[in-house]
């Protein structure tokens, strides 16, 4: 499939399953939806750094909570902005973030990088949580207008029109990316670095438009949450769940393509949400961890490598 | 002056939670990130063998080495299998550790809560005082506790003919495998080695500070600043900085007040990365 009918071909995805969220007409649909949706775009994000040039981030949650603090600190300001303003502000302030550590950390080995980032988690909570203009530790809360601009609707409808609409920027991205040189650059550099670099690839900058890609997607997919949780606060905005399900569904459904973190996503947040609604709230976030081991050990292509392993 | 020593013994305390990082990092290659969720574990160890049978937390510690030891092994044997054989252990290995320190830490949640734990003894609450310096037993016992743990295990690595074929496993492999020692059984033994100082670094932790199941996190910056900037594979340069960290820490949370603390380790493992990644006594 070329891009342009691919990129079509998502917005009717995305409309069809808009449209029956409504025909549903029942507002959970809307919440679990937003969830899931946001996860797909949290793990493609995390893919096209860690999937793409084998560069694993763990601080995942600081790009996420700098995304949605910046919300909350817009909307302080400015409370009259529109969310994909806001949505596009934050992910400009993570992507630059996540330049600036991979600039200090990209020339060394991945696990430096790696090892800087689970750190960047706990200082970017200590600034948010030291800030008192965004709440400090004592949290924030963000008014969630009753209805949805333009659409009509609940507002969470609003939400999740927005979550889509990224979901479909983020997808085409990465499969541009996976189909163009840079994808073949960026293979090249989880293949074998140094002779890529040898070969002429370069290979700093190519990590680096990976890190802020991937770094500036995430922020966009926290950007949002504020208007989804109404209230923030620094432990549930860095919530370590949201780290280990945006590397555990990629993991789980597959590295190598846009498809793995999709599934991924689409299964583990399906499954989380049953056991939630099931069992209890604990297991549900022990499910994505126990997954992601399992399948480190066992299926190390994930789902979309099993299947592709037995066609062949 | 008392802010200079609290961080020097509080340095000591790091050097103990760190010792295991600089084996399983610094000398095996091995990149545990879930290590700070193990010395958890031996905190509720220690916090376990005090509360339930009244032991001292130490000697609790020193009771769960040997399980730890074990659990080390076979964390290695699965590692060895699963990434290390296939040579994946950049982008799987590090998840697989990941995966390990969530799982370990929400399992610590649903069995013990969220509540802060801590243990009792009879001597935690006194302590020494020198003319203008007080001594706080709780800062003095880990310190002492870590010394001996870190010098004994110096004088193991550098003596015993197990130690120094652990040393030579970071080295050259081969050269190991054609004086007929099994690389993969000493790396076994060397990741054992380092779970274990978890139990201990667990039970000095518990002492120091109450614990619940997600202050593990903040290690991970510590433990890893501390290892990166005194060099891989050092034991020396690793106290130092350990020493250093601790001392600049409580500066910082005098100065500036404690919840700064954290970002301190940070922002030393950022300099080191960039300025002399190998460290101060790095080779």
């Amino acid at each position: 499939m070329r891009a342009l009918p691919f990129v079509l071909a998502l917005v009717v995805a995305a409309f069809a399953i808009f449209g029956a969220g409504r025909a549903i007409g029942n507002s959970y649909a809307f919440f679990l939806g937003y969830v899931v949706v946001q996860y797909i775009v949290l793990g493609t994000a995390w893919n096209i750094l860690g999937g793409y040039t084998g560069y694993v981030n763990f601080g995942v949650t600081a790009f996420f909570a700098i995304g949605a603090y910046s919300t909350v600190a817009l909307y302080k300001l400015v409370p009259a902005m529109p969310l994909p303003v806001m949505v596009l502000i934050g992910g400009a302030i993570a992507g630059v973030v996540g330049l600036g550590t991979g600039y200090l950390t990209l020339r060394l080995r991945g696990v430096f990088f790696s090892i800087a980032t689970l750190a960047l988690a706990v200082v970017v909570q200590t600034l948010i949580t030291n800030w008192d203009f965004v709440g400090g530790a004592r949290g924030a809360y963000v008014l969630r207008p009753k209805m949805a601009p333009l659409m009509g609707g609940e507002y969470v409808q609003y939400l999740c029109v927005i979550m889509l609409g990224l979901c479909v920027i983020v997808l085409a991205t990465a499969r541009a990316i996976e189909r163009s040189s840079l994808g073949y650059g960026f293979a090249a550099i989880r293949d074998d670095e140094a002779a890529a670099e040898a070969a002429g690839v370069p290979t700093l900058r190519l990590k680096l438009i990976a890190t802020t890609l991937s770094g500036g997607f995430m922020g966009m997919a926290g950007a949002p949450l504020p208007y989804y949780v109404t209230y923030l606060d620094p432990t549930s905005g860095f919530n370590l769940n949201y780290a280990v399900n945006a590397i555990a569904m990629p993991l789980i459904g597959g590295t190598s393509s846009w498809l793995g973190p999709v599934v991924g996503a689409v299964l583990v947040g399906g499954l989380q949400e049953v056991l939630r609604v099931t069992i209890s709230s604990a297991a549900n976030v022990l499910v994505a961890g126990v997954l992601m081991v399992a399948f480190v050990i066992l299926a190390p292509q994930g789902i979309v490598g099993l299947f592709k392993g037995k066609r062949r | 002056m008392n802010a200079i020593l609290s961080g020097l013994l509080l340095g000591g305390f790091y050097a103990a939670v760190s010792i295991g990082v600089a084996i399983s990092f610094g000398m095996l290659d091995i990149v545990n990130i879930a290590h700070p969720a193990f010395i958890l574990l031996g905190s509720y160890a220690a916090f376990i063998g005090n509360s339930v049978f009244g032991l001292d937390p130490i000697l609790s510690a020193v009771i769960a080495l040997p399980a730890f030891y074990l659990l080390g092994m076979a964390v290695y044997q699965v590692y060895y299998v699963a990434f290390e054989r296939r040579d994946d252990q950049s982008l799987r290995g590090l998840s697989f550790f990941f995966g390990l320190m969530f799982i370990t830490e929400v399992g610590l949640v649903m069995i013990f809560g969220v509540d802060y734990r801590l243990v009792q003894a009879p001597y935690l609450g006194e302590k020494i005082t020198l003319g203008p310096v007080e001594l706080p037993f709780r800062l003095l016992v880990p310190f002492v506790v870590s010394i001996v743990m870190v010098g004994g295990l110096q004088i193991f690595l550098s003596k015993s003919f197990l130690g120094r074929a652990i040393q030579a496993v970071a080295q050259d492999q081969l050269a190991l495998r054609l004086m007929a020692a099994n690389p993969i059984r000493i790396k076994r033994i060397a990741f054992g080695l380092s779970i274990a100082t978890a139990a201990l670094g667990g039970a000095v932790l518990i002492i120091i500070q109450p614990v619940e199941p997600s202050i593990g996190r903040e290690y991970i910056g510590r433990i890893f600043a501390i290892c990166v900037l005194g060099g891989l594979g050092s034991f020396s340069g690793m106290v130092i900085a350990a020493v250093t960290l601790g001392v600049v820490e409580t500066l910082t949370a005098t100065l500036f007040g404690p919840s700064w603390s954290p970002a301190v380790s940070f922002g030393v493992l950022l300099i080191t990365l960039a300025v002399r990644p190998n460290g101060i006594l790095g080779r």
